[in-house]
């Protein structure tokens, strides 16, 4: 059904444009309206972080909404479209505009207003998860949804409506916005909520920067009564038993996070270790004020105490291949079966170090030049066990084991384009290289069907490999109708793309 | 926006682009073909603009795909080419290679001196040159990556006696992409300088006695693989090195009273 190569011909060959400004063939720019030419010196070379997904663009970074106006302007008269970028962490090309216009919104990062008292925010989109935890925990106040990395902007994470460990609990992002200002192409700003342009609220969320950008955010924080968690770390000896620990959690834990070794078959499929977590009650914590100041937060720069973190990507290229990671994934599963065994160990463990493992150790810099890519599938819970079995057994027969898999558990959610259900994800890193690069497409493919067919969904901040085609299937026409009518009627010039929206939409 | 002809791009799926100047025959119209045939998309710019459109059919042809992009474009119409370079970069989606083909060669009798012609000489092959491959220059030192290609001629190395303004303008092209090479080999930028023989193109109405004339196409197959190889400066033919070495050896007292 989606692997259908004539498709992506059709489809390029008969584009569904909604700005109708069509190059035709032979045609000179005397013919064409006058375009600007930009300077050269804001061309910059672009990627994902996976680094795998480059592109070269015209990159700005205005520090204020006038600066954005300018922006949309600029593009009108260079003929060129204008993407949104926060940080740059989306894995794949949603964070990219390649030859046109991306707008950096890392300078628009001040945090606008802070009520210590009900722990209501508005930042700007530029502000970090980092700066945003570090400014609200004094207080007593942590943010109800991070990432594995804080480097993060909430602008981004709000458009790709990122979740955390607690996804099934806590639900997307988007699920603690109270309200944001949206900037259209036109120039005009909506202020969107749950009551006033509800159909914008739950489009621009999780709408991955298609329908304009967000120039301010309100979120709700959570209240924390220690600056640490209780957590229990145990290894388990299959998918099977992974997932009946979840289950049988779901309800008295805060945090679910299994990792997965990736590479043996048969009964040890699905090998891992599950770190769960819960908030500490009032009163659990003898030293609250302590544990919330920042420096009780620090993530700590060595491992098991005198190796520095920052040497673990050239310790480790060596073993970024089949044979050695093998062996590091059978050593840490070793390690965890008897350090923490099944029954599993209990510890109180800063929230800092608890969430940020992709700043203790930056996995997106040890692949080499090719980078990585990450394919994350969401599927519904009773097919999620058969299908990353599935999943995990056709890479190993591929030969194209994952190097790093992850599992957490979801709930639905109200966002238009969501990615969240009543069920499973598994985020698995392959490594890419040159000879490999082909087979790890193929592989997508396969593993596409396999996910459509169990009713699963993707998710855009983690995509490289999905086709208009597969995005099709999951959201549904009706959805992608919806969703491209908003768009019409925010951006009916067409203004502002992205590389993944050029490359899954039009 | 993207074009509409070259597929938006896929992260996974590397698909090279490429820019010909003076495309519309000879060497740049056998070479637009030879990139689109190795899977590259190509745009091409000329000034004839059917001779562009059969191009870009006959390349569909050869290919199932629309892989030559066709821009009708005169390289001495200098302040149309940033915003030209801009559009074409969009609608390619990225550039990774840029060879400049365009150049004239007019008949020049023994005893004539006609500015008119030397000067259109030198703005075709050299400041259209200038004008297209400083804009990849600038693009290419930021993004760290890139090839630059100027095909010049055998022309440039010696000053002979019979067409001054071409030898001068293709060895004022030498020593622009020579220059070029040295600044950009600093940021990861290749830059290779072609120097064909007699290739049986237009230009070779007006060139005299010629001897191992190879066709375009055969001229394009080398090209290409000079910058696969990404070699600095080559002979196409390759023995025209050793022809040229000696010529370039030949001292000014019998130089000068050679008839050729």
């Amino acid at each position: 059904m989606v692997s259908d190569p004539t498709k992506t011909q059709e489809r390029t060959a008969t584009p569904t444009r909604t700005n109708g400004n069509r190059r035709q063939d032979g045609r000179s720019l005397k013919d064409a309206r006058p375009v600007l030419a930009l300077s050269p010196e804001r061309i910059e070379p672009v990627s994902g972080w996976g680094k795998s997904a480059a592109s070269t663009s015209h990159v700005y970074r205005p520090a204020t909404i006038e600066g954005l106006r300018g922006l949309f302007r600029l593009a009108r008269r260079s003929g060129l479209t204008v993407g949104f970028r926060g940080t740059g962490n989306s894995y794949g090309d949603a964070a990219q505009n390649g030859e046109n216009i991306l707008v950096s919104l890392s300078r628009m990062n001040r945090i606008l207003g802070w009520d210590p008292v009900s722990g209501v925010i508005r930042v700007e989109p530029g502000v970090t998860v980092e700066r945003l935890w570090q400014y609200v925990l004094g207080d007593g106040w942590w943010p109800p949804v991070v990432t594995g990395t804080m480097r993060i902007t909430i602008g981004g994470g709000a458009a790709m409506n990122v979740h955390g460990k607690n996804a099934w609990k806590m639900g997307p992002i988007g699920d603690h916005i109270l309200a944001f200002d949206l900037l259209l192409p036109s120039g005009e700003i909506v202020t969107c909520s749950r009551e006033n342009n509800r159909d914008l609220f739950f489009a621009a969320i999780g709408g991955f920067g298609m329908l304009g950008c967000f120039t301010s955010l309100t979120m709700q924080m959570k209240r924390v009564h220690s600056g640490l968690l209780q957590v229990d770390a145990l290894a388990t000896r299959n998918l099977p038993e992974m997932m009946a620990y979840f289950e049988r959690h779901l309800d008295d834990s805060d945090y679910l996070v299994g990792w997965i070794d990736a590479f043996p078959g048969e009964k040890h499929l699905g090998r891992g270790q599950i770190h769960r977590a819960v908030y500490l009650p009032p009163g659990a914590d003898p030293d609250p004020a302590g544990t919330l100041r920042l420096e009780a937060q620090q993530i700590p720069q060595t491992m098991m105490g005198f190796f520095p973190k920052l040497w673990l990507p050239t310790f480790m290229r060596p073993f970024y291949n089949n044979l050695g990671w093998r062996m590091v994934c059978a050593a840490k599963y070793m390690a965890s079966r008897t350090l923490e065994g099944l029954e599993g160990k209990q510890y109180r463990e800063p929230h800092a170090h608890f969430h940020f493992l992709l700043d203790a150790i930056p996995f997106n810099n040890v692949y080499g030049p090719g980078g990585m890519i990450q394919y994350q599938a969401f599927i519904p819970h009773t097919a999620a066990e058969a299908t990353f079995s599935r999943l995990l057994a056709l890479q190993q027969e591929a030969g194209l084991p994952n190097y790093l898999s992850v599992l957490k558990r979801h709930r639905p959610d109200p966002f238009l384009m969501t990615h969240g259900l009543d069920g499973y994800s598994l985020a698995m890193d392959f490594h890419i290289t040159g000879r490999n690069r082909a087979r790890v497409v193929k592989l997508a493919r396969e593993m596409d069907d396999i996910v459509l067919a169990a009713g699963g969904r993707f998710y855009f901040a983690k995509d490289s490999t999905l086709r208009p085609e597969v995005v099709q299937a999951y959201l549904g026409a009706d959805t992608i109708t919806q969703f491209q009518a908003l768009k019409q009627r925010c951006d009916p010039d067409g203004l502002v793309e992205t590389n993944l929206w050029r490359r899954l939409f039009t | 926006m993207s074009s509409g002809v070259v597929p938006a791009a896929r992260p996974l799926e590397k698909q090279p682009k490429a820019i010909v100047v003076g495309a519309s025959s000879g060497i740049g119209a056998a070479l637009a073909l030879e990139l689109a045939r190795q899977g590259v998309w190509v745009a091409a710019l000329a000034r004839r603009e059917a001779a562009l459109a059969a191009l870009s059919a006959q390349a569909e042809e050869l290919t199932g795909e629309k892989r030559i992009l066709p821009y009708v474009h005169d390289v001495t119409d200098f302040e149309a080419i940033p915003a030209l370079f801009q559009t074409i970069t969009r609608e390619l989606d990225g550039l990774d290679l840029i060879v400049y083909v365009a150049g004239i060669q007019p008949s020049v009798g023994p005893d004539e001196y006609d500015f008119a012609k030397d000067q259109a000489m030198m703005q075709v092959n050299v400041l259209g040159a200038m004008a297209w491959l400083n804009l990849a220059a600038a693009r290419f030192t930021r993004t760290g990556r890139g090839h630059i290609v100027g095909i010049s001629s055998i022309s440039g190395d010696r000053g002979r006696r019979g067409f001054p303004g071409y030898h001068t303008s293709k060895s004022a092209l030498n020593t622009y992409l020579e220059s070029l090479r040295n600044r950009l080999t600093q940021h990861g930028v290749h830059v290779t300088t072609i120097k064909p023989g007699f290739v049986q193109t237009a230009l070779l109405e007006n060139a005299g006695n010629t001897f191992w004339v190879i066709t375009p196409e055969q001229a394009a197959t080398q090209i290409r693989q000079a910058v696969e190889k990404k070699k600095q400066t080559v002979y196409v033919p390759g023995r025209w090195r050793w022809v040229l070495l000696i010529i370039q050896h030949i001292p000014s007292f019998i130089f000068r009273r050679m008839n050729f």
